[in-house]
This record gives structure tokens, C-alpha cells and sequence, in this order.
């Protein structure tokens, strides 16, 4: 290790100035609580950067490698490091970060402090997942993530909060749980040492390896989520304030599918061969049953939670293909969908909190008192049905390509989510946005202000640009999705 | 027979505690006017000085004393301390409580005395008499503690139902004793751990009294199938004793099962290890599923007690696969210790916060007094979120680590034996950690997600708030820093 511990500075910064963030106590101080919240979300981006600008793109080895004794008792370490596929998440969590603190500055009025000390220690959490290296750290990062989601879900969320909150804490814990006995085992199989490095070398048998997949995928599955175990979903975006959807489905959704990329492949590739045709089966259904279940929706935001739910879909089929294009789609995909569900969700979040109504039918020409909305409104709608030169298009086309490469009706299935993403989320928008100005709320509508202007505006430029060139997002991945794939190419029974 | 004199000083924090509930004693019935005051003091300071003789007169090595009857080694000795520890936290949290209730007789600081000597006793024999000796100095203090709010019908029928059930245990227990007795003709338990050895373990008349000892020492954890008396108990017993009980007497009983099963009957392992599997599964299971039907805080905290109580066995039952002891059986009981040691810090945080939400008059005994508490205060409820969080066993708190070291232990089991019903257990105790997550959840729910129906401000001495903050950001500190903690359990029981 040289020089300064940037990954954790992209950890316990955002920690540290989420619990100052607190000591801002009641809403009296609210704007001492908001500008804690904003330089600290600014400061834990910034920390990020050298991240990106220092990166080797031509190893797939870890970088930025910190290493520490934790607790030596069971030789747990403090071990981090970042490549080529957990990089771009950091950055991509701390940017969202300040979007979600400037997106909730007027609008969350209660428990200021509590409400982005909640999302900054998240932060910090989630970027702590995407580079631990050692199970246990990993363990616990991923754990502790569910603490602050619970609470801003339970207290910001909807009328049905306390339900979907409970709910989602028990589907992850319940998968996490499993994967912890899995953790536990491979510790005993690697001679006592909880190195995922480590692990990625260690021969293990089928049976062993069938169980800890299924493990693995019990965990990760519910995190993605896949279908069947997509339920909770649904009832955590529609009741979690609009900051939490967005990191929601921006960051928490990515921790599942990294998982996969950083366990389940390496660890036991045999059990991820064998098992590769149910999960592309789970992820078809995924991508057409929840495309046209998202077709019915009559909630805005039901409507693109199930979207990402499909999108999701498209990652994890475009993994278990075992090809370079392929995955590297997948991540794309990952990304892009950060961006882009996210600013999906801003854009609802703008409706919701000038009218305080989700649903499709309460709305009806919004483009006659809001027409700068509406044009954001529909670059990022239009990105969510994948439409070229988006970021949208460029994840699901590679993912299609793979497919290609793969099979051919795999691809032809896979390929109908852009027809079936341009259904529901244009019909949505044009059931919102265009028409006649349906009712009085609408008529009294004012257009965005410069808050709002500042962070769509933000987005649409990340997805326009990650539409029209993606190469520096594909070219830190390339060295590490093609280490991957050799390393999984290779039987370790 | 010569008689050898004993070394006193081996066992000075025990006669320093039993001097200073004698000095308690004529204090309070001289000195009436500030007897409460002073007998709180007293009995601080007697606990004070024990802890500090235990840290300096003990010897590294084991040394027996009192003709074998007396055992002192790092072991005894870091859970004595432990156990000073929570009962002088004990006496600051409830004191306020049992003042406001006017049940803080003299008698009171008396007992609590003397169930924390006879907790010392209980850790540091040796000898199947000097044992029961402690188990029912305690046990007797504790009976009676449970029922000192004599007028409250709930109180005294708890402390009766306490006093039966307890002495019908330890007449199993005396039961068992004297087989064991009558089967390798000594009382002396590492004498007995030689005579097994000796002789085939697989004597009859010695598993018999396995499986009656063994009964006791359940009754005293409160392990299901002898988990009775553990909710009703809890619920009726003033809260400040309800404290007192769920704490420190887990850790006497846990050296007890320590010192009778592993140093005594060791060879018996095989046999005790499968009766504490189903006692650990089944107190796993029910605690957890009765736990959610709770409203009543205290018998939720009892129920979830019993299924901490079974992951704790769960650590003590993996020590020995294939006749084997060694690392494993270290890395095995540390880990049940450890447990012990979380689970002891996060009752008294648990139930300090039960204490700090009552006021004369009231009783916070409801999973809803807690409604709306961060509108009340911030700071407790965040106190009440670590707690929680800890007991469900989410990192990075210190209930956790407890969990993952007790679940290493039970996979290590698995892995070196290669008999797959391990790994069948950590499954089944990971399940129900996901039912318990959700009782635990629900505090932190109506803490944070509902709105507040009391709105009266919380009242409570600085050395109380103090004293519970510090409490449970300890539960915090030792989670994100667990390592010494675990050090010392290992490090302790090597010796």
C-alpha cells in the first residue's frame, strides 16, 4: 500500500460526517444539517476521483490495496482494494450521493439531520461492500447497509412504509443469513482465512459447490432482485421517499449482481456452468413477465420499479452467458440503469411532491405547465426504453450481442424488452405528460426550479454522454471481466 | 487428616464481599435516616473492592485452595470481574426505580449482595459442594429479590414460582451430584474428571447423573425444556431485579456448566453434547417464535433471552468432535463465553433502557411505551437501536461477532467431524435469527416509525444517563473493535 487509503476515505468519510451530520440535532438546525450533508457528499466524491484517475486499466488485479489486521481471533483483516469491475460503483454511489442530499433540500422537512446522516453513513456502507475483499469485512458492510435503508424507508416512506420496510429488511436478511453459513464454510475449507482472493483458488467439490452457489444465490438473488423473490421490491420503492428509491435502485440493486461477480463466478465456477441455465431462464422471465407486469402498473413508481426489476434481468443473464461482451453489457447496463432508473425516480419524485400523488391517472398533460420537465422527462424515458444514444441503448445492445454469440433464442427473448420497455415506459409518459391538462392540481403545476434543473440536468448530460461514448467506462472493465472469465473458463473440481 | 490452613488470599474478593454485606448489615440497622444512600454506596464500593482484589490477588495459574473445594485461575477470575461489573451496573440503573417504588429496603442492597457473592462462589468452585453452596446463595437471594415488592400480587407469585421450580432444580441437581458420587466416590470435580477417565465412561450410574446435573444447570441458564419460569419471572419481578436476573447469574451459570461439563465430564462429551444440541435447537426455535407473540417488553426480552441462551450452548456443544479436543475445543468455548459476555452487556443495555422509560407511578413495560421515543429523545432512542440491532446480530455491533464466532465454532464441528447435522444447526439457528430480527425490529419500528403517545419528558440522574449511554455505545465500540474481547475469552480459558 502506497501513498493515501483513498478507498477508505471513500468509506469513513461519509460516515464520519453523517454522525456530525447528527450532532446538527433538530430541525431547527436544519440547514446546518444540510450543509454537513452537502460538503460531505461533495468531499466523499472527491475522494473518489483519484480513484478513477489513478486506475490501471491494463491489470486485473486488486489496486488501491489496504490491508490491515481486524480481528485476528478468526484472522479477519481490513482488507480493501478495487478493480476494474467494483471501481466504477464507488464513484458511481458517491456521485448519486449528492444528488440524493441535493434532491431532498427542500423537500424533506422532517428530522433533517436524521435524514441525511441516514443517507451519508449509507454512503460510506455501500462503498465499504463494493471494495472489501475479506468475506467477513464484506459480510458486515453488506449488513449494516440494511440498517440505514430500514430506517429511511420506515420514517420518510409512504403510508404503507412500516410494512415495506419490515419486509424488505427480512427478504435481504434472510438471504444474507445463508451466505453468511457459506462465508463460514469456505473459511474453514481455506485453512482459516477469509481472503475472497484466497478463495477463488480453492478446489472445492461439485456437492460442496451446488450448495454454496444455491447459498450465494439465496443472498444475491433477493438483492438483484430476481424473479420469484422480486416482491419486496415493488413495496419498498412505492413507500421509500424519492432518496431512498434512488439508491435503491441506483446502488442496493448492483449489490446482488456484484455478488455474483465477486463470489458465486470465481468461487464455484462448476456449480455457475452447471446452474447457468436457470438463472437465464429466472432472468428471461424476469426481463419479459415483469416487462409486461410493469405494463399494467397504474403507480408511476411501481411502474419503474418492476422496470428495473426487467432491467436487472438483463444483467444477470448477460453474466451467466460466460462471454466478454456480454458482461461487459451487463455493467454497462449496471451503470446506466443507475443513472437513468435514478433519474426516473427524481422525475416522479418532482410530480410527487408538487401533487403527493403517484398514480398515472391523477396526471394528464403536465407538458402544458411544465414543459422544461417534460422534455427531461422524456430524454430519461426514453433511456429507460433503451433508445440509441442513451446509456440504455449501449448496456442491452452488448447483452443482445452476447446473447448472439450464445444462443439464438436466448437473444430473441432478451430482445423483446425493447420493445416491451418502450411500451410501458412511453405509454406511461404519455399518459402523464401529453393530452389535455386533466384536472386542477395539474393546471396549478409550476415547472421545475433551479434545484431541480440543476440535478436532471446533471443526469441527462451522464446519460447522454454514456450513450454517445462509453469507452472510459468500458476500457477500466476490459482487463478485469477478461481475467474473470479465464479464471472462470477453469474447472476447480 | 492434617489440617492445612487455606490460602486466603487466593479467595479475598470473596470474603471482602461477604464482609461488606455484614458491614451493610449493622450500618443499616444503626444508621436508619441514611441507610439507603449508604448501602447504596456500601455495596458499590464492596463490589469495587472485589473487582480490584480478583484484577491483583489472583494467581495465572490455577491454584486450588480450601482443601480443592475453592479453584482460582483467569478463567474464575475475568468472570468474576465481569460479574462485579454488571451488578454494581445493576444497583446504579435500578436505583432510582426502587426508590421511586419504596422498595429499596436495606434488605434489597443485602441480597443483591449476596446473590453477587454467591455468583463468586459459583465461578470459582471446584468442588461439587462449595457449588451448590453459591447456586443456592444466589439462587436463595434471587428468590427472594424477585418477590420484594411484597404488595404487588404479581411480584410475590413470580417469586414463588421462581422458589419452586429453582429448588426442584436443584434437587435434580443434588440428584445428580450424589450419582456421580456414588459412582466415582469424590465430589471433587477435576478428582472425578480423573476417576472417568479412568474407568469406562460409559457407566450407567454416571449418565444418569449427567442428565440430572445437566438438568439443573439448564434450569439455571433457562434453556427450554426448563424455561418456565424465565418469562414469568422476568414479567413480574420489579424491572431493577428483572435486570439483575437476566444478567450477571448467566455468567455464574456458565462457568458452572464450563467447570462441570467440560473440566468434569469430559469424557463424557460425546453424550452431553447431543442432549445440549436439542436443548439449544429447541431454545433456539421457541424462544425466537414466542418471542414474536410478545407485547409485553420484558417477556419479549425473556423469550429472546432463551434463544440467546441456546446460541450460547450452541458454542459450548461443538468443542469435541471425534473424541478430540484441542484448538477447536478452545476456539469452541471462547466462543460460547464471548457470547455469554455480549449477551450479559446487551440485557443490562436492554433493560436499562425498560428502567429509564419508567417514573414513579409508571412502568414502561409494554413494547409500546417505546412509541415514538426519537421524538422524545434522539439520543436514548438511537441507544435502544444499537441494543436492538446488536441482539437481532446485525453488524457492526457486538451481538454479531457473538453470533458469527458461536456459528464458526458449530461449522468448524461440521467440517472436522464431516457429520453434516452441524451445518444443519447453524442453518436452523440462522433461520431464527431471522424471526428474531423481526421482534427486534419491531422496537426499533414504534421507536422511530410511530408517533409518540407519551410526550412526557424522560427524567433520569446524569450517572443513570451516563452510565446506559456508555453501556450501550460499548456494545458499539466492541462490535466495530471485537478482537480483545475474543482474545481474552481464549486467552482466559487456555490457562
Amino acid at each position: 500500500m502506497t501513498g493515501v487509503p483513498y478507498l477508505s476515505l471513500a468509506i469513513w468519510v461519509p460516515i464520519v460526517g453523517g454522525l456530525l451530520a447528527l450532532t446538527a440535532g433538530s430541525d431547527r438546525n436544519a440547514p446546518v444539517a444540510r450543509l454537513i450533508a452537502l460538503v460531505t457528499a461533495l468531499a466523499g466524491f472527491f475522494v473518489t476521483l483519484p480513484l478513477y484517475a489513478g486506475f490501471d486499466t491494463t491489470t486485473a488485479s486488486m489496486q488501491f490495496v489496504e490491508r490491515a489486521p481486524w480481528v485476528t481471533r478468526f484472522s479477519i483483516e481490513y482488507y480493501l482494494g478495487v478493480d476494474g469491475i467494483s471501481m466504477p460503483f464507488i464513484l458511481l454511489n458517491s456521485f448519486i450521493t449528492i444528488i440524493v442530499v441535493i434532491a431532498g433540500w427542500e423537500v424533506i422537512d422532517r428530522k433533517v439531520a436524521q435524514y441525511n446522516s441516514g443517507f451519508l453513513i449509507m454512503s460510506g456502507l455501500l462503498n465499504g461492500i463494493f471494495s472489501s475483499l475479506d468475506g467477513i469485512l464484506f459480510y458486515v458492510f453488506f449488513e449494516a447497509s440494511l440498517i440505514p435503508l430500514y430506517l429511511i424507508i420506515g420514517i420518510w416512506g409512504g403510508p404503507n412504509r412500516v410494512y415495506a420496510a419490515i419486509k424488505f429488511f427480512l427478504y435481504t436478511l434472510l438471504g444474507s443469513l445463508l451466505m453468511l453459513v457459506a462465508i463460514l464454510w469456505l473459511f474453514m475449507e481455506a485453512g482459516g482465512s477469509f481472503d475472497i482472493l484466497a478463495w477463488h483458488n480453492l478446489k472445492i467439490g461439485m456437492t460442496a459447490q451446488s450448495l454454496i452457489f444455491f447459498a450465494f444465490l439465496a443472498s444475491f438473488a433477493v438483492k438483484v432482485p430476481m424473479w420469484p423473490v422480486h416482491t419486496w421490491l415493488p413495496d419498498a420503492h412505492v413507500e421509500a421517499p424519492t432518496g431512498g428509491s434512488v439508491v435503491l435502485a441506483a446502488i442496493a440493486l448492483k449489490l446482488g449482481a456484484y455478488g455474483f461477480l465477486r463470489f458465486s463466478l470465481p468461487i464455484v465456477p462448476d456449480a455457475a456452468h452447471q446452474y447457468a441455465p436457470l438463472i437465464l431462464s429466472l432472468s428471461l422471465i424476469a426481463v419479459v413477465y415483469i416487462g409486461f407486469v410493469a405494463l399494467v402498473q397504474a403507480d408511476m413508481k411501481k411502474l419503474v420499479a418492476y422496470s428495473s426489476i426487467s432491467h436487472m434481468g438483463f444483467v444477470t443473464l448477460g453474466f451467466f452467458m460466460f462471454n466478454a461482451v456480454a458482461i461487459e453489457g451487463a455493467l454497462v447496463q449496471m451503470i446506466s440503469h443507475g443513472f437513468v432508473s435514478s433519474a426516473m425516480f427524481l422525475c416522479i419524485g418532482v410530480l410527487y411532491d408538487r401533487v403527493h400523488s403517484r398514480q398515472i391517472a391523477d396526471y394528464g398533460g403536465v407538458v402544458n405547465t411544465m414543459p422544461k420537465f417534460a422534455a427531461f422527462f422524456l430524454l430519461f424515458a426514453m433511456a429507460n426504453a433503451g433508445l440509441p444514444a442513451t446509456s440504455g441503448f449501449v448496456g442491452e445492445f452488448m447483452v443482445v450481442l452476447g446473447a448472439v454469440k450464445f444462443n439464438f433464442w436466448v437473444a430473441f427473448i432478451a430482445a423483446t424488452t425493447l420493445i416491451l420497455g418502450a411500451a410501458y415506459t412511453l405509454w406511461m409518459y404519455k399518459r402523464v405528460v401529453f393530452g389535455e391538462v386533466a384536472n386542477e392540481h395539474v393546471k396549478a403545476l409550476a415547472d421545475i426550479n433551479r434545484r431541480e434543473f440543476f440535478f436532471l440536468a446533471v443526469l441527462a448530460a451522464c446519460v447522454l454522454v454514456m450513450g454517445v461514448y462509453p469507452q472510459p467506462v468500458t476500457e477500466v472493465m476490459h482487463a478485469s471481466v477478461n481475467g474473470l472469465l479465464q479464471h472462470v473458463a477453469v474447472s476447480k473440481l | 487428616m492434617d489440617f492445612v490452613m487455606p490460602d486466603f488470599r487466593l479467595a479475598a474478593p470473596e470474603l471482602f464481599v461477604a464482609g461488606m454485606s455484614l458491614v451493610i448489615l449493622m450500618v443499616t440497622s444503626f444508621a436508619t435516616t441514611r441507610a439507603r444512600s449508604a448501602a447504596f454506596w456500601l455495596c458499590e464500593l464492596a463490589l469495587l473492592g472485589a473487582l480490584l482484589l480478583t484484577l491483583f490477588s489472583g494467581d495465572v495459574q490455577r491454584s486450588l485452595t480450601f482443601s480443592g473445594m475453592y479453584m482460582s485461575d483467569l478463567f474464575g477470575s475475568f468472570l468474576k470481574i465481569l460479574v462485579c461489573l454488571s451488578v454494581a451496573v445493576v444497583l446504579q440503573y435500578g436505583r432510582a426505580y426502587m426508590a421511586d417504588r419504596k422498595i429499596d429496603s436495606p434488605e434489597y442492597y443485602m441480597m443483591v449482595l449476596f446473590a453477587a457473592l454467591g455468583m463468586m462462589v459459583l465461578i470459582s468452585a471446584s468442588h461439587f459442594v462449595s457449588m451448590y453452596m453459591g447456586l443456592e446463595l444466589m439462587s436463595l437471594s434471587l428468590y427472594g429479590l424477585v418477590a420484594i415488592d411484597r404488595d404487588n400480587p404479581r411480584s410475590t407469585e413470580a417469586g414463588m414460582k421462581y422458589f419452586v421450580l429453582g429448588a426442584l432444580a436443584s434437587g435434580l441437581l443434588l440428584y445428580g451430584m450424589s450419582m456421580l458420587y456414588g459412582a466415582t466416590g469424590t465430589l471433587e470435580i477435576h478428582e472425578i474428571a480423573q476417576r472417568i477417565y479412568e474407568r469406562s465412561a460409559n457407566d450407567l450410574v454416571v449418565v444418569f447423573g449427567l442428565v440430572f446435573v445437566l438438568v439443573g444447570i439448564a434450569f439455571k441458564l433457562g434453556v427450554v425444556p426448563f424455561h418456565m419460569w424465565v418469562p414469568d419471572v422476568y414479567h413480574g419481578a420489579p424491572t431493577a431485579v428483572t435486570l439483575l436476573v437476566a444478567s450477571a447469574p448467566k455468567l455464574a451459570a456458565f462457568a458452572m456448566a464450563f467447570r462441570v461439563l467440560v473440566l468434569g465430564l469430559f469424557d463424557l462429551a460425546e453424550h452431553w453434547q447431543s442432549m445440549l444440541m436439542l436443548l439449544a435447537m429447541a431454545s433456539i426455535i421457541l424462544g425466537n417464535l414466542a418471542a414474536v407473540a410478545q407485547t409485553n417488553i420484558k417477556r419479549m426480552l425473556a423469550f429472546s433471552g432463551i434463544s440467546h441462551m441456546g446460541f450460547m450452548l450452541l458454542g459450548l456443544l461443538s468443542g469435541v468432535v471425534k473424541g478430540e479436543g484441542g484448538t477447536y475445543a478452545v476456539n469452541a468455548y471462547s466462543s460460547a463465553m464471548f457470547y455469554a459476555v455480549a449477551y450479559v452487556m446487551m440485557t443490562l443495555a436492554a433493560f436499562g433502557m425498560v428502567i429509564l422509560l419508567s417514573r414513579a407511578g409508571f412502568d414502561a413495560e409494554n413494547v409500546d411505551d417505546f412509541k415514538g421515543l426519537n421524538q422524545r429523545s434522539p439520543w436514548f432512542a438511537s441507544m435502544m437501536l444499537i441494543v436492538m440491532f446488536s441482539m437481532a446480530g446485525i453488524p457492526f455491533f457486538v451481538g454479531f461477532f457473538a453470533k458469527l464466532s458461536v456459528l464458526q465454532a458449530v461449522i468448524a464441528a461440521g467440517n472436522i467431524s464431516n457429520q453434516p447435522h452441524y451445518y444443519w444447526l447453524a442453518v436452523v439457528a440462522v433461520m431464527m435469527s431471522v424471526v428474531g430480527a423481526f421482534y427486534y425490529l419491531r422496537v426499533v419500528k414504534v421507536m422511530y416509525f410511530d408517533d409518540a403517545t407519551d410526550q412526557s419528558p424522560i427524567v433520569a440522574t446524569l450517572g443513570m444517563r451516563t452510565l446506559l449511554s456508555a453501556n450501550a455505545l460499548s456494545i458499539a465500540v466492541v462490535g466495530l473493535l471485537p478482537n480483545w474481547l475474543m482474545q481474552i475469552c481464549a486467552f482466559t480459558l487456555l490457562h
